[in-house]
């Protein structure tokens, strides 16, 4: 492979990560995000995992990359529980 | 562990965890490291630049053991314009003889043999252990919870990284804002480490570090670049604020500035095998949390916001040693509980760290020229652009053209008012 422009799901499917399944580490209620106009977390996710689909905000937290940006930037709450993987869980560096 | 006690239980194994704990450690104490990867380094992600003074303070040529990367001995700054770039590279090998200045690591590696540096001292090192809660009895921290599990200790010490939320839950400091932060996305590029070395002109054992600007659509923010063995880590830390209104994705902007014809020239033929994304505490001096400690619990490194970031240096690992370092003197010479907390305090200024922070502390105001990202990139790009274009027709006189590529970027106000800002912030 040579370098070139990677989309985030390409980008992503570089790590490794092991989901916990049906139990996200974040939560995000999504009816304080719909009268959110400001809606930060869209171009803040390194790993873009806030996006709209339907007009509705859409969260996946299977790509997370853990950083916290979408928790300290957003304005009006809807990321309402922010903490980090259970133990064995969320994505594995093997540089960085 | 007979009373099932430590003396200490240090949270988090990475820079500044690894120094308290292998400090404790070293001099007999028993010492609990929890890391919540699967391996310590596996969560963590860094620009990748380790400045060796600090590991040498924790104990001298230390640095040779661990599995540093190459050592610096060119700085670069770069400018870039839309389809041009202008690149300022100092080499300077004195930084890199005797004990060189700074190495280029991968935290992966670099935390995995720090921690096992304090295996070796004794430390009990437990990964995949995510600390869910602290134990408070009488107002005093008395240890730590994970899931079921509960575990004491006369001291915790919270190394837990940028977003601590140890230190939140301690009540020592309300969560970190968007403003106190960059945002910085990251991707390992293999390369053969012939290639590297002569791409940067290079010896084996010698690394480039680079930062640039010019290449964040504006936002304040810088790009860097680092030659590892075998890798080069490359990417940009953002504003994320300002990345929100711009209203254009980070990690979309960062895609462009690799396929820069410059940058992508560097890391041609290479495979990226590694994205992250991290955040960086930007606010120097003034973004330190005013309480770092309570009885029973003392905050380390990242934690406790400590970094600086000078547009040219960025510091962060080599203070998350000197943290752990304090935090571990501090703890070895408290008689009593109470005592620890200032003696910290006092350990940080001793071994410098706090006048090291001072003497940066209005530098991140530099941040907010934001014609810095974007204006007088393209400015420097534009007046090269025009001195080095020969073709045939007859130029206009060089100091009046000048200036006028001046003037379409900026207005003398501007130029004035931005002077007046940086002179103030340095």
């Amino acid at each position: 492979m040579s370098i070139k422009r990677l989309s985030p799901e390409d980008a992503l499917a570089l790590n490794r990560f092991d989901v916990d399944e049906g139990n996200p580490h974040i939560i995000v209620d999504k009816a304080i995000c719909a009268k959110c106009t400001a809606r930060p977390c869209l171009y803040v996710c390194p790993a873009r995992l806030y996006r709209i689909k339907d007009g509705q905000m859409t969260f996946e937290f299977a790509g997370c990359l853990e950083c916290g940006t979408c928790r300290v930037t957003c304005t009006d709450g809807g990321v309402t529980s922010w903490k980090y993987p259970r133990a064995s869980f969320g994505v594995t560096f093997r540089t960085s | 562990m007979a009373d099932d006690s430590f003396d200490a239980i240090v949270v988090g194994a990475g820079p500044a965890g690894c120094s308290c704990a292998y400090t404790l450690a070293k001099e007999g104490k028993s010492v609990l490291l929890l890391e919540r990867g699967n391996s310590a380094g596996a969560k963590n992600v860094s620009g990748g630049r380790l400045y060796t003074y600090a590991l040498e303070m924790v104990e001298p040529g230390m640095y040779q053991r661990a599995p540093l990367q190459r050592k610096i001995v060119r700085e670069q700054i770069m400018m870039l314009g839309s389809n041009t770039a202008m690149t300022v590279d100092y080499a300077d090998y004195g930084f890199g003889e005797n004990v060189p200045q700074s190495y280029s690591v991968v935290r992966a590696s670099l935390d995995e043999w720090f921690a096992s540096e304090c295996e070796s001292q004794g430390a009990m090192v437990a990964s995949a252990q995510l600390v869910d809660d602290l134990v408070v009895e009488d107002g005093k921290i008395v240890g730590i919870k994970c899931g079921e599990d509960e575990m004491r200790a006369n001291i915790v010490v919270a190394a837990d990284g940028v977003n601590s939320l140890l230190g939140q839950k301690a009540g020592l400091f309300p969560d970190t804002k968007g403003h106190a932060v960059g945002v910085g996305v990251k991707e390992t590029i293999e390369l053969p480490d012939e290639v590297i070395s002569q791409r940067f002109a290079l010896k084996e054992d010698e690394g480039t570090a680079r930062v640039a600007i010019g290449c964040t659509d504006g936002i304040s923010g810088g790009a860097f670049m680092y030659t590892n063995k075998g890798s080069i880590s490359l990417g940009i830390v953002f504003n994320p604020e300002q990345a929100a209104k711009n209203g254009r994705h980070i990690q979309e902007i960062f895609q462009e500035f690799k396929m820069h014809p410059a940058i992508q020239a560097l890391i041609d033929g290479g495979t990226s095998i590694e994205y992250g994304g991290h955040l960086v505490p930007e606010m120097g001096y003034h973004g330190i949390p005013k309480k770092l400690h309570r009885e029973g619990m003392l905050v380390v490194g990242d934690a406790a916001q400590f970094g600086i970031n000078t547009g040219l240096i960025i510091r962060g690992m080599d203070l998350a040693i000197v943290s752990g370092l304090a935090a571990a003197k501090a703890i070895l010479a408290a008689k009593t509980s109470t005592e620890v907390g200032p003696l910290y305090m006092q350990q940080l200024e001793e071994l410098g760290l706090l006048n090291n922070m001072k003497a940066y502390s209005e530098f991140h105001n530099i941040l907010g020229i934001t014609r810095i990202f974007k204006e007088y990139p393209a400015l420097a790009n534009q007046i090269m652009h025009f001195m080095f274009t020969v073709d045939g027709k007859v130029p206009p006189p060089m100091l009046k053209q000048i200036l006028q590529i001046v003037k379409n970027n900026v207005s003398w106000g501007q130029i004035a008012s931005d002077g007046w800002k940086a002179y103030r912030s340095i």
